[in-house]
């Protein structure tokens, strides 16, 4: 699947987006995010603290305890700070 | 009811506040209310030179257009317009404009506030600090007040 980052979690893991196939048992985005953070040093810095980032499937916002199962793109961002 | 027209964009380019609300009411006679609000970046003082906005494209409009129809849903509108602009942008210069038009002027009110306090909670767009001095700033950070703002609007 794409995984797609934005603001300081795209500058903390240093890269706009990725094409990765997580484990089975990855299978929320709560899951997805402790996987991404256990890649390496800068996802665990991106994700350090996981109740802060939010995330977007196919372009929708979902919660922590979302599958992920039949998801296209998944993108994780800070809270939103536009207006 | 018919469908109030909606018009949600975002561009790099700025927008013209009078043309808008202008637009908003032409050739129609049964608009009785037209409410507007336009953020603007802020200097912060004289410390900084520009704030860049970083969107999702494709999401930052579904979600805008999203926020946009459910306000339609919930007051009587005959018009609506959302404009967010991305990229660099210097103090002084406008972010976001809404435009709301109603018979009446308690639902042009309510629902470009509703607008607001939605758009800056759940529209994808970040901002950050280019300084004065050269230096980069940092990414502005969510506030509480504004989550609170928006949790008003739940049903």
């Amino acid at each position: 699947m794409k995984i797609v980052y934005f603001a300081w979690v795209r500058e903390r893991i240093g890269k706009p987006e990725e094409e990765l196939t997580p484990p089975e048992n990855v299978r929320t985005v709560a899951d997805l995010a402790a996987w991404l953070a256990s890649l390496g040093e800068e996802y665990a810095y991106a994700f350090e603290n996981p109740t802060i980032v939010r995330a977007a499937i196919d372009r929708k916002h979902v919660k922590p305890e979302t599958p992920i199962a039949g998801a296209r793109e998944i993108a994780f961002f800070p809270p939103m700070t536009g207006g | 009811m018919a469908q109030a027209p909606l018009t949600v964009r975002i561009q790099a380019e700025p927008f013209d506040v009078a043309a808008e609300l202008a637009g908003i009411a032409a050739g129609r006679t049964d608009v009785g209310a037209v409410v507007s609000f336009t953020g603007l970046c802020r200097a912060e003082g004289g410390a900084l030179a520009a704030l860049e906005l970083e969107h999702y494209p494709g999401m930052a409009e579904e979600e805008m257009r999203r926020v946009a129809a459910e306000a339609a849903e919930r007051w009587p509108l005959q018009g609506l317009v959302a404009i967010h602009r991305h990229g660099k942008i210097a103090p002084g210069e406008p972010i976001v404009l809404v435009v709301t038009a109603s018979a009446h002027r308690a639902a042009a009110f309510e629902a470009a506030e509703f607008l607001m306090d939605y758009l800056k909670t759940r529209a994808p767009f970040w901002k950050k600090e280019h300084r004065v001095d050269g230096s980069q700033g940092d990414w502005v950070e969510a506030k509480d007040v504004d989550d609170k703002a928006a949790e008003r609007w739940a049903r």
